[in-house]
């Protein structure tokens, strides 16, 4: 199998664009990426900034109409995923890249029994027979933490509460040792107790498996946690990425520091909340120059006519801004 | 001095679930009367001029709670006290009339609204219906109040599902604020937010609380928002207070073994933080509050749990000056958990 340079994914250029009545949606318009072997990339945003149709279309699952993937290359262990039948993405779906989602009871099928949705996988892409896929779903279950798995297996969904069901989804994702997990928001409906369970477990299980995750969420404490690179996206562009630590402590994009200053730090004094002033775009209709100038506190004339160029400030560090240097200086950081 | 603008006495709301009856014995349901006990003996005052923030995980009863202080839900048991008189006991008439200073803001801004009024309208609604204002006067006070959450009256004729969530919430604000309120229970007011806009809601409801002189009972499960916008915090787990005290102390010195893991719990947006931080793991998840634990609510999932809090229910103690906690295994001598002997139990 052909291994590029420790890159498990490699995202070129993606386009996906949905046609609706109010003309078309560019929900994530020229994006690329790297995701290297055994990392964790945390993909962050608010609503409609593109994330999850970037995790939806690297596994083909965007509906087809109204979204279309326009154009790009989703370089997965060296084969590009958008050119391979379906028959083939098929195989690599659950077995090779995993997901899971924010809700866990709308993915578990409500009328099936725990054990033989697990089954499922294993019967289906590793061929196990019955009694191999029970003892496999059992296994699964306990690896997640379940209590009492073998008397729990037989349940139903909704048996289970929210954190259970997410363990559920984890051990299914899970049970094909892919190389890939893509969690979609996985702690979004959880309490802040549960959360913290269920991020841990991704956690060891990462450092158990050596499986590489995407990890896309809203949350700026999560993706602190748990990443080892993080790519901010507003307006389906790629505003910033660069490594976790450093784009929390030199961010290079007016709107990436927004957000940190807008997230309530329980350790400051209390006092006026910085915010990001008006409202996210609508992608349908963007106006030339950086979708983002209208809210933007550093904003210039060229910003609402030009499109910002994506500026490299260090090795690993890029931001699309007009003032990518000078934010990233105002930062701290000394641009290459 | 501070005053108490709202005294809340041994609140409770008992939902019954029925079972029991003579029919569920014949069909082989369950045997016992379910009832949940979403608040259960809660007693609390609200200061004039604060913002409190009650905090907890989903299903303890903070929305419950307030929605009983203003009797959006009947309260089975227990006293409200506004301006000396007893909410949880006055007719409805009479409720309706104080109720008016009471007003609450909700999570989800769109379910809230009526989707064929106008902006106008809505905001106009309490106005006539107190008879505050009618004709040319109340056109000018819908303006000024849409003015005053951030609103263009270009917007007053449009309908609610044009406006994002964030717009949304600001319409609730301006239909509460309508009846010049003294108190408001904003209700998850940020949760369906983004994170840019709940930024917004947040100062906006600071700013106007300062301006109107407003008190606020703010709900969450967000404790990084509610450490923000409180000045004091009270913490529920499973229709009980475990813990009330400033917010900066609740944080910094959580004293209840809950109260403690859940401030653990919250994800700093800090990388180096995250890496070397010391999170207090709960086991298992959140009981049912139909058949809650005994004694402490919170001993199935307590790291510090002993035999005795199976058995006593622990009473909210002054543990430090302002500081409350409902913990037997602590006591104003002996405040912090982790120096306690095993096994003893000094606040019983």
């Amino acid at each position: 199998m052909a291994i590029t340079n420790g890159n498990l994914l490699e995202v070129k250029d993606l386009r996906t664009h949905f046609e609706t009545e109010d003309g078309i949606v560019k929900a994530v318009d020229g994006i690329s990426f790297r995701l290297k072997r055994g990392e964790t990339l945390g993909i962050v945003g608010e609503s409609g900034s593109g994330k999850s149709v970037t995790n939806l279309s690297i596994i083909r699952l965007i509906p087809d109409p109204p979204g279309k993937i326009v154009s790009g290359e989703v370089i997965f262990n060296g084969a590009d995923l958008l050119l391979l039948p379906n028959e083939a993405i098929r195989k690599i779906r659950g077995r090779r890249i995993a997901m899971i989602f924010q809700d866990p009871m709308t993915s578990l099928n409500p009328f099936i029994k725990i054990s033989r949705q697990l089954m499922e996988m294993t019967r289906l892409h590793l061929g196990h027979s019955k009694a191999q896929a029970y003892e496999h779903a059992i296994k699964m279950l306990e690896t997640v933490g379940i209590p009492d798995a073998r008397a729990r297996a037989d349940n139903y969904p909704h048996e289970f509460s929210g954190g259970m069901r997410q363990r559920v989804m984890i051990a299914m994702a899970l049970s094909c040792e892919p190389e890939l997990l893509i969690a979609d928001e996985p702690t979004t409906a959880l309490d802040v107790t549960i959360q913290a369970q269920i991020l841990e477990l991704i956690k060891k299980l990462k450092h158990e498996t050596g499986t590489s995750v995407m990890l896309i969420t809203h949350d700026l404490g999560v993706v602190a946690g748990m990443t080892d690179h993080v790519i901010v996206m507003y307006a389906g562009k790629i505003f910033e990425q660069a490594r976790t630590s450093e784009l929390f402590s030199l961010p290079g994009n007016p709107y990436t520091k927004g957000l940190l200053r807008s997230v309530p730090d329980p350790t400051a004094e209390q006092g006026k909340l910085y915010q990001i002033p008006g409202l996210p775009p609508d992608v349908a209709h963007l106006k030339p120059g950086c979708p983002f100038a209208p809210r933007c506190d550093r904003v210039e004339q060229i910003c609402h006519k030009e499109f910002p160029p994506f500026v490299q400030l260090n090795a690993e560090h890029y931001s699309l801004c007009h003032f990518a240097r000078d934010v990233y200086a105002d930062s701290g950081g000394t641009p290459l | 001095m501070s005053t108490t603008l709202i005294s809340i006495r041994d609140l409770k709301v008992h939902f019954d679930l029925g079972g029991g009856g003579p029919l569920d014995k014949l069909i082989g349901n369950k045997l016992v009367r379910q009832v949940v006990k979403a608040v259960d003996g809660v007693s609390l005052d609200i200061i004039k001029g604060e913002t409190l923030g009650l905090v907890g995980e989903s299903g303890c009863g903070k929305s419950t709670l307030g929605r009983a202080i203003l009797r959006l839900t009947e309260p089975t048991d227990g006293q409200v006290f506004y301006r000396d008189r007893d909410l949880a006991h006055l007719s409805s008439k009479q409720l309706r009339e104080h109720r008016r200073h009471l007003q609450i803001i909700f999570q989800d801004p769109y379910a809230s609204l009526n989707p064929r009024m106008t902006v106008g309208q809505i905001v106009r609604e309490p106005l006539e219906t107190f008879r505050l204002a009618r004709g040319r006067a109340a056109e000018e006070r819908v303006q000024e109040l849409l003015e005053t959450v951030g609103l263009s009256k270009r917007f007053i004729k449009r309908y609610p599902h044009e406006f994002s969530g964030g717009q949304r919430q600001r319409i609730g604000i301006a239909r509460a604020l309508a009846v010049d309120p003294d108190f408001i229970v904003a209700d998850e007011p940020i949760s369906a937010l983004d994170v840019s806009i709940q930024a917004q809601i947040m100062n906006l409801l600071d700013k106007l609380r300062r301006e109107k002189n407003l008190t606020y009972l703010f709900i969450s499960h967000d404790l990084r928002a509610i450490r923000h916008v409180s000045d004091r915090v009270a913490v529920m787990y499973l229709g009980k207070l475990v813990e009330i005290a400033d917010a900066k102390t609740i944080y910094n010195e959580p004293l209840m073994p809950y109260t403690k893991a859940l401030i653990s719990a919250v994800p700093v947006p800090d990388p180096q933080v995250e890496a070397t931080r010391q999170r207090i793991m709960l086991e298992g998840d959140v009981p049912s509050p139909i058949n809650p634990p005994s004694g402490c609510r919170f001993h199935t999932r307590c790291p510090y749990a002993i035999d005795k809090c199976k058995e006593v229910v622990p009473q909210l103690v002054e543990i430090k000056p302002a500081h409350f906690a409902a913990c037997i295994r602590i006591s104003p001598a002996q405040p912090h958990i982790e120096d306690v002997p095993p096994g003893a139990a000094p606040g019983l």
